[in-house]
């Protein structure tokens, strides 16, 4: 049976952690020629610069040729071809399909009509679960293990994917401690609360971010984008709020580090970069290391 | 409505001798039960009251097909637009069975999602959901993950 990553929980705490093993393998040796010879589908119906810069070093680094499109106005899709149809032919000359699509649902749908693997890439506002592995693959590069960790999210935490994803992941280990940080509007939906008291998992939710963060491992930081606020008014209100400024890091703990699955616009300070508890850029850095292991994993070639 | 004869009303919706009467659904979803059924498409003889009044549910409306009996899983599909129905085999003018419709744990088809931007309502893609909660409704899109609760259930114009 082919193996498709569509969705965090298809993977089991077993898969996630043969995937950090895999990651730390490729991050000391990242050129290995293990797609010699095969090809792969790079399906961006939409513009996705970083994933998809990210995904197409993991397959160059690992000697694969690389067929597709950037965005669905170089596809046929212009033309109306259906998904259905572009994933039919594309299977047919493709060993692997990593696709990204502003529809949710398309890559569980894509996976059900192609006969080589699926990798989604993003599916909308749904799931970005090769994001969610490399956060992953960073909190255990900084913090030694999943288990025991005191997570703040802080931001837009209803619309938020890799904010879900990453939370939902992260119940699977031992013991985690939520802290969420978010206006009124951007509230963690009532569905994943439910899910934490299901699972016995403690969390607490703040409207204020302030120098509550003392007590954290990982600081979660997410984008308040202004076309999530029904009134432009709300927006203005909090927009200058969740912001992460370098005095805040003054009594963090020394293992803390700053995660942002970026792009950032205002929400963490320049200042803040020269930090060493921000890891941003390393994270970026971490995802290609991520993927050649996502990918090695899907093609069983290690 | 204090009306007299409304015990006469009633039995305008006539007897059959074999087949199957749907009862207690809701009077806003009859023709929704018609079409999820294909009763549209059938050659049975139907006859239905609609708006008749009931004591539990203030009005409902009664489906009586002649000639008709439902295997279990097709019939269930009603269950999402009338939870409380009851069904009753006749035979030779006789209630032979009594049955009550049970929500299944996956719907394939009928509803649609609610979710605009899901795959299945922006490709010729059949909905399937996996049922979290009977009671009240919950559908999680097996696409798009998101959860269509009772109050947003719509049925899909073409079902199947």
């Amino acid at each position: 049976m082919k193996k498709d990553l569509i969705s965090i929980m298809d993977y089991t705490k077993g898969e996630y952690l043969r995937i950090m093993e895999l990651a730390a393998e490729f991050e000391a040796n990242p050129n290995q020629k293990l797609l010699e010879g095969k090809v792969v589908a790079s399906l961006f119906f939409e513009p996705s610069t970083r994933t998809r810069l990210s995904f197409e070093t993991a397959i160059s680094r690992l000697g694969g040729r690389i067929i597709g499109f950037s965005d669905s106005n170089s596809s046929s899709v212009t033309k109306g071809e259906t998904l259905h149809d572009t994933i039919r032919m594309v299977s047919n000359y493709a060993d692997l399909i990593v696709m990204r699509h502003p529809m949710e649902g398309s890559a569980r749908y894509a996976a059900e009509i192609s006969g080589v693997p699926v990798i989604n890439a993003g599916d909308g506002a749904n799931q970005h679960p090769t994001q969610t592995l490399l956060d992953m693959y960073s909190i255990v590069k900084t913090q030694k293990s999943l288990d025991n960790l005191n997570i703040f999210m802080v931001g837009d935490l209803k619309y938020g994917r890799t904010v879900h994803s990453l939370l939902m992941a992260v119940s699977q280990f031992q013991n985690p401690i939520f802290n969420f940080i978010a206006p009124e509007e951007l509230q963690i939906p009532e569905e994943y609360k439910i899910y934490l008291r299901e699972k016995g998992i403690r969390y607490f939710e703040h409207l204020e971010f302030t120098d509550i963060i003392s007590a954290a491992d990982i600081v979660y930081m997410t984008r308040v984008q202004k076309e999530r606020f029904s009134d432009p008014i709300e927006y203005e209100k909090v927009k200058n709020v969740y912001i992460l400024k370098n005095t805040m890091l003054a009594n963090t703990k020394s293992n803390m580090r700053i995660l942002h699955p970026l792009p950032r616009v205002n929400e963490i300070h320049p200042d803040v970069d020269r930090n060493e508890k921000a890891y941003y850029f390393e994270q970026a850095r971490n995802g290609v290391f991520t993927r050649e292991a996502i990918i090695a994993h899907t093609l069983n070639l290690k | 409505m204090k009306d007299p004869i409304k015990k006469k009303l009633k039995l305008k919706v006539s007897a059959i001798s074999e087949g199957t009467v749907i009862d207690h659904i809701p009077s806003e979803n009859l023709f929704k039960v018609i079409s999820i059924l294909k009763l549209d498409k059938t050659k049975n003889m139907i006859t239905f009251g609609a708006n008749l009044d009931s004591e539990k549910m203030g009005t409902k409306s009664i489906i009586k097909i002649s000639h008709k009996f439902f295997e279990d899983d097709d019939i269930n599909k009603i269950a999402l637009i009338a939870p409380n129905a009851k069904l009753n085999i006749i035979r030779d003018y006789e209630v032979v069975e009594k049955k009550v419709v049970q929500v299944p744990d996956e719907v394939i088809g009928i509803v649609k999602c609610f979710n605009p931007k899901c795959i299945t309502n922006n490709e010729p893609v059949n909905t399937s959901f996996r049922v979290i909660s009977k009671s009240p409704l919950a559908l999680k899109c097996k696409y798009c993950e998101k959860i269509t609760y009772e109050n947003q259930i719509v049925i899909r114009k073409s079902s199947e």
